[in-house]
């Protein structure tokens, strides 16, 4: 079957997303995921946009931002940031999609700068609303492309908290969240144009869950930063159905997030 | 009391060298482009900017030599990428050295709304465990003195002014505003003067048929300017999509330094005003990003 790396990751994303749930939809592939989503096995998930906006039918138009007017119209709150934000910290949205430059084995992402603080090699955008969905929301899924340089074993800056890594007092995972202070979540899935990770709670750890068709095992370790730890269940990824790129092709015909 | 003013004169007026100034407060809708651009032509030096995402509109300010300090969440282009202004201004220092105070979108927000209440920070739990309190000296991780967990305190920032775009406005300052809002009104309550910019100058009794849809008290605005597109390229529902060929040009144009600084001069420098602007882009374009399908509201019934 014929399909981007774009279009399968946006299979992998909508099919973090279960029916009936509360998402942060992020930008970009998220926006698609979140459409695929709602018109295949959830459909009745709800979107909310760090813009301040609530919807549940996806916008009738391809979005290059999420504050377009397509995504305005016919949402079913407009309202500010805040208030999106609220439900939120208080533990209503169930899952958060994020991108970002940089991420390491236990799910930290950098979205602020390349090497030394004062001095960085690469200045890069920053947090906007990520570090507040990788904090608040009750589950994180990140979307990156697979680069060894990406995936490293530890990331320049935490800009998005994810297990935090071990130290004096503990082990990385959720046991890292509750010492900071963070009140629930943490990565559950890492969608790279590779492969997906899911990660072990108890250590923090990203396990490899499955990789794409037309890669292996030893192309993913060569790609990645870290030594693999592989999910006892470590198995091609399920390819994009027919059904699925219909729906995706129809969101994005001319192919601008997804080819 | 009137307080209709041109953009030169309230940002000649409320801007001064050195202000604090929020702006781009909606996130990627009612950017107030026109704003920032009288802003470089009055080539104001010294501002601190704050503001969640700006799009590009930091970026210009930043390249133009207007800033010395970045409160913000964000700072980048949103459908294209990375900033290549803030990227010279932090890398290499040009046109000069930047400092930044980063934030989230949560906690520029809080920090907003702590101004805006007259309290001196907000708890939250937001960015614990985040590199973010480590680099930004002003967020404090302090324990809860309910239970002693970890807690983020997000000090009230309190800008000199905000400017924020909006649909319509009276004279006075009364403004509807309809869509996302992003931050604008916690902006809008914690600073010191309001310039609101208007797509349309409306009479009060338009206002007054809709109080709900005001976005903030009347005696916060000190200027009020009448400038429709004054917000392009970002979108201000019902009146203009955005213009996504514009944010790809200035990314392609501005990679280098000289790129930015020709943009720069064929667009803000070379450009006396907003009415000039408009003549540049010309009218087909203006035409294929107006409203092309009207969806009107259903009237309420203020009625008793």
């Amino acid at each position: 079957m014929d399909y981007t790396e774009r279009e399968l990751m946006v299979v992998c994303a909508a099919r973090q997303i279960h029916d009936g749930e509360n998402v942060f939809v992020g930008m970009r592939l998220p926006l698609i995921a979140f459409a695929l989503a709602k018109r295949t096995h959830a459909p009745h998930c709800i979107g909310l946009f760090e813009t301040g906006i609530l919807r549940d039918a996806p916008s009738p138009e391809l979005l290059y931002t999420m504050g377009d007017a397509p995504n305005i119209a016919g949402a079913l709150w407009t309202t500010g940031t805040l208030n999106v934000m609220r439900p939120m910290a208080a533990g209503d949205i169930h899952l958060g999609f994020i991108g970002g430059a940089e991420v390491d084995r236990y799910g930290n992402l950098n979205t602020s700068l390349i090497g030394d603080w004062q001095h960085p090699k690469v200045r890069l955008p920053g947090s906007g609303g990520g570090a507040d969905i990788a904090s608040l929301s009750q589950r994180l899924a990140i979307i990156m492309q697979h680069e060894p340089h990406r995936l490293r074993e530890k990331v320049d800056y935490v800009t998005s908290p994810g297990y935090g890594y071990p130290d004096e007092r503990g082990p990385a995972g959720e046991a890292w969240r509750k010492r900071v202070g963070l009140p629930r979540g943490g990565p559950a899935a890492l969608i790279t144009t590779l492969a997906v990770f899911t990660f072990d709670r108890s250590t923090g750890e990203a396990l490899l869950s499955s990789y794409h068709p037309g890669t292996t095992i030893e192309q993913v370790q060569e790609q990645t930063g870290w030594q693999l730890r592989l999910a006892e269940d470590c198995a091609e990824t399920v390819p994009p159905s027919k059904e699925e790129l219909r729906v995706i092709r129809e969101c994005d015909p001319q192919g601008v997030w997804t080819r | 009391m009137s307080k209709l003013v041109s953009m030169s004169e309230a940002i000649a007026r409320y801007v001064p060298d050195g202000s604090s100034v929020a702006m781009s407060l909606a996130l990627e809708p009612l950017i107030p482009f026109a704003a920032g651009h009288e802003i470089i032509r009055q080539h104001k030096r010294d501002l601190t900017l704050i503001g969640p995402i700006s799009d590009i509109l930091f970026d210009q300010l930043i390249g133009a030599g207007c800033a010395q300090k970045i409160v913000a969440a964000w700072v980048g282009n949103v459908s294209e990428g990375l900033a290549h202004c803030y990227r010279r201004a932090i890398e290499q220092g040009i046109p000069r050295p930047l400092v930044t105070e980063e934030h989230s979108n949560f906690s520029i927000g809080l920090a907003l709304l702590a101004a805006s209440l007259g309290a001196p920070y907000i708890p939250t739990r937001t960015l614990l465990g985040s590199d973010l309190p480590r680099q930004n000296p002003t967020l404090r991780v302090e324990p809860s003195l309910v239970d002693g967990t970890p807690l983020l305190l997000v000090p009230a920032i309190a800008p000199d002014v905000a400017i924020i775009h909006v649909q319509r406005s009276d004279e006075e300052g009364n403004a509807h505003c309809w869509g996302n809002f992003g931050i604008s009104q916690e902006a809008m309550l914690a600073a010191r003067d309001v310039i609101l910019v208007a797509e349309e100058i409306v009479s009060r009794e338009v206002i007054v048929s809709d109080p709900n849809r005001v976005l903030g008290p009347c005696f916060k605005v000190r200027a009020v300017v009448h400038e429709p597109w004054g917000a392009h390229p970002s979108t201000v529902q019902g009146y203009a999509n955005r213009d996504h060929a514009y944010y790809h040009d200035y990314h392609v144009r501005t990679r280098k330094q000289e790129g930015f600084q020709s943009w720069l001069e064929e667009w803000v420098l070379n450009v006396p005003d907003r009415a000039a602007y408009l003549q540049k882009l010309g009218e087909e374009r203006l035409r294929s990003l107006a409203v092309k399908e009207h969806r009107y509201a259903a009237p309420v019934d203020y009625g008793y």
